[in-house]
């Protein structure tokens, strides 16, 4: 289009602007399997300001607007399906505010997980916020864009969009808006009393607009942590481990998983729980109530904690965690997909056996867990396929897995998590037709020329 | 199959009943250690079975060197009582299963055995170690530690081939005849274990007190003695070879440390605990570590020395945590060396 380079260059400056080959090559893809689609332009705003004078013009002229943070959703969301402009948000990376008394963080929403994890540790070493398991440049904006979850999931609260207190948003029109309490007063400590207007923002795959600030809870940060390994090898017995020590309200985060490397934890089913405590007594205590949950389990020697050298110790209690990276590159090749789906605990065994065939099915190497997300309300149950991206068979067998993976988890009462653009099409296909009809004309209203990463829960026709 | 050399005779015309009376987990008056003893020689389901922690120490107890601990084992083996969970007893016979990665090696004298330790390579350095070749991993383990899992037969099945390891890809092709021991689980394995079992031992092992031993005095004359008064925690596997005790006051006479008395010392040593949190025997780990930490702070100890580096990871943060510093006995002899 006919001059765009240059008022994109004007808006953000001729450095934060491109259409070269390379760039857009880089950016038309994520680490999964779903296929490349190049934008024309990518564009690194700074300001708030800079990102509504981009939405206007794209506007205007009718662009196909896509914004991404970390870009490791891995489901291709961030790939511009109708090319356009992709948003690259990092350089709106600033810590704006603490408020230590009343637990929230304001945060542009290009500010990557690592670098609060880092800035808290520093300034504000009695909070915390809840970190996912993603390398650390992934992006809080795109975090709670996508109903991501974390360290804290279990303990305090849900999914990390739960914790959101406000956002600051700018609409496809380039209006700029504020929801929750920064709407009405300048504090950003809630979403309620008022009228919930920041869930039209989140899990929406950026189709209402580009979410530019963010408030956010933080949780006490308690001076010791301890991690304990649980493991059991029916996995029939895996809800009902989880809802006891859930019960005990002991533990900060628990994670089941199930892996065939290393070898000797193949066939069997762990759970991770961490604790934290203020002092050796409360340790002592929690470490107590959370074994006496499971007592019978132990003397029947059933299953049972294993004991863990403390430079195991360490390791486990990283936040976060290193070890889903490093199985990513497992069958070399830079290829990865990581399948989501939020269900009720109950579903775990299931989940885990459709999960062994697939990958029997296929032939390919897997790994399973799920984190417990909310005081076991729901889990973030995932099967992470590794894949040799310059293996065009062995892509095409794990986008399989991937499909196979998503239908089996509607089908047994869960629904996928940061689906791609067919897992959308899958969840629409079984949701009622008022709830699609309802999402249809609030994006209409919200993005009335249809810009906003189009081809985003759509139903194909 | 190798067969345990136990003599129920000898139990039966023993009115002491030391394997149990002695024992510091079991609390029983003779005619009960008597009668449970008899139902474990019936081969019948004894109480001895479930509450033994697998301390080793009867080992060390009987007057009559019967092997009642290996015998325990055994019975527990044979009648499926799991001391440790299943899951975590398989999972560990996975974890520790030779893994065919040996290669030959020709080594010198000294080596080294460090068993399957490799975060402790380095601690063999220094003149102490001078020229040593350091042999370690699952394909030469000793998989003594299986008798705490109640699995006799894991080591009955690797033991020979860990041997045989030892001999075609390390030994032979050094020239060497012995090897030394850095961990107490080895050389019991060699000295007291294998014979109990009949199974030859091709070389000569040698535990690593008495080597420190040897070389200490060897270099007697670089010796600062470090004035130091420790505490010393006694292994389990130290019960298999007792007679390898006394070089603990030897050593420490070359370097000038007092080996302070000590409550849980001696035939009154007390497990770390490590083992009794695999056996989901938290409250009683617990009630050990602390005893251990708290007896070793009374008697007057600014360093805990230890052998075993099981025992050394299970209780090195408690002991810092009570001012003490933690410290493998080896590298307290580099230490009266001058060496870091």
């Amino acid at each position: 289009m006919e001059g765009i380079l240059e008022k994109l260059s004007e808006i953000v400056g001729a450095d934060f602007v491109s259409n070269a080959a390379e760039e857009r090559f880089i950016y038309s893809r994520d680490q999964g399997v779903q296929p490349p689609h190049a934008p024309d332009y990518v564009v690194l705003p700074n300001t708030t300001e800079e990102v509504s004078a981009l939405i206007r013009l794209a506007n205007k002229n009718k662009i196909p607007v896509v914004p991404m943070g970390g870009a490791l959703v891995l489901s291709g969301l961030t790939i511009p399906q109708r090319g356009g402009i992709v948003l690259d948000m990092k350089r709106m990376n600033r810590i704006l505010e603490v408020n230590e008394m009343s637990h929230y963080v304001v945060v542009e929403a290009g500010a990557s997980q690592g670098m609060l994890k880092a800035y808290l540790e520093k300034h504000h070493p009695q909070l915390k916020h809840s970190i996912p398991d993603a390398p650390p440049v992934a992006t809080i904006g795109g975090n709670i864009a996508i109903h991501g979850s974390g360290h804290l999931s279990q303990s305090e609260g849900g999914f990390h969009s739960e914790m959101v207190t406000g956002l600051e948003v700018v609409l496809a029109t380039g209006e700029v808006l504020k929801l929750g309490s920064c709407s009405t007063v300048p504090k950003w400590f809630s979403r309620a009393p008022l009228p919930d207007l920041v869930g039209l923002f989140l899990g929406w795959n950026g189709t209402t607009g580009v979410i530019t600030k963010i408030g956010l809870k933080l949780f006490p940060s308690p001076k010791m942590k301890d991690i304990m390994m649980f493991m059991t090898e029916d996995v029939d017995t895996v809800p009902d481990i989880l809802f006891r020590i859930i019960g005990t309200e002991m533990a900060e985060d628990m994670a089941f998983f199930v892996s065939p490397q290393p070898a000797y934890f193949d066939g069997f089913q762990i759970i991770m729980i961490s604790v934290v405590a203020n002092s050796v007594k409360e340790m002592k205590m929690r470490r107590e109530l959370i074994c006496d949950s499971v007592r019978d389990y132990l003397e029947r020697k059933e299953a049972g904690f294993l004991p863990l050298p403390p430079h195991m110790k360490v390791k486990l209690m990283e936040a976060p965690q290193k070890n889903l990276s490093e199985f990513a590159d497992t069958v070399r090749g830079g290829g990865f997909e990581y399948v989501g789906a939020i269900m009720p605990v109950e579903c775990i065994p299931q989940a885990y056996r459709k999960g062994r065939e697939i990958t029997e099915q296929l032939g390919i190497t897997y790994s399973m867990g799920a984190r417990v997300i909310g005081r076991g309300h729901a889990v973030m149950f995932y099967y992470a396929y590794p894949f040799n991206r310059a293996d065009a068979k062995n892509m095409e067998t794990v986008a399989k897995a991937l499909e196979e993976s998503n239908e089996a988890a509607l089908e047994m009462g869960g629904i996928p998590w940061k689906a791609e653009i067919s897992g959308q099409q899958l969840i629409l296909g079984r949701m009622e037709p008022g709830t699609y009809k309802l999402m249809t004309e609030v994006r209409k209203l919200l993005d009335p020329n249809g810009i906003m990463n189009p081809g985003n829960w759509e139903v194909r026709s | 199959m190798s067969t345990l050399q136990f003599n129920p005779a000898l139990c039966e015309k023993c009115n002491t009943v030391d394997c149990i009376m002695k024992c510091q987990y079991i609390d029983m008056d003779v005619e009960t250690a008597k009668r449970e003893q008899m139902k474990l020689l019936r081969g019948e389901k004894s109480e001895i079975l479930t509450r033994c922690v697998t301390c080793y120490a009867c080992e060390e107890y009987c007057p009559f060197h019967n092997h009642p601990f290996y015998h325990i084992v055994e019975r527990q083996e044979a009648l499926d009582v799991h001391p440790v969970p299943r899951p975590i007893e398989k999972s560990q016979v996975v974890m520790m299963a030779p893994k065919g990665r040996i290669e030959e090696k020709a080594v010198a004298a000294p080596v080294i055995n460090l068993c399957y330790f490799p975060m402790l390579k380095g601690s063999i350095r220094g003149s102490i170690y001078e020229g040593a070749s350091v042999i370690m991993g699952s394909d030469i383990f000793c998989n003594l530690m299986f008798l705490h899992f109640a699995r006799n037969s894991t080591i009955r099945e690797r033991l020979p081939k860990m041997m045989e390891n030892i001999m075609h890809y390390y030994l032979k092709p050094g020239g060497v005849e012995e090897i030394i021991c850095y961990h107490d689980e080895c050389y019991g394995t060699y000295t007291s274990w294998a014979p109990a079992f009949g199974i030859d031992v091709p070389f000569r092992p040698v535990h690593l007190f008495d080597f420190l031993h040897r070389r200490l005095t060897e270099l007697k004359s670089g010796i600062t003695p470090l004035n130091l008064k420790v505490a010393y925690q006694r292994p389990c596997s130290n019960r298999l070879c007792p007679e390898t005790e006394h070089f603990v006051d030897d050593i420490f006479a070359l370097i000038g440390v007092e080996r302070l008395e000590r409550t849980y010392d001696h035939g009154q040593a007390l497990c770390c605990g490590g083992v009794m949190e695999a056996q989901q025997l938290f409250d009683l780990a617990a009630e050990n570590q602390e005893k251990n930490v708290n007896d070793m702070k009374a008697s007057g100890a600014t360093h805990a020395v230890f052998n075993c580096p099981f025992c050394f990871f299970t209780l090195m943060g408690r002991v810092s945590d009570k001012g003490m510093t933690p410290i493998l006995m080896s590298d307290l002899c580099r230490m009266a060396l001058g060496e870091q």
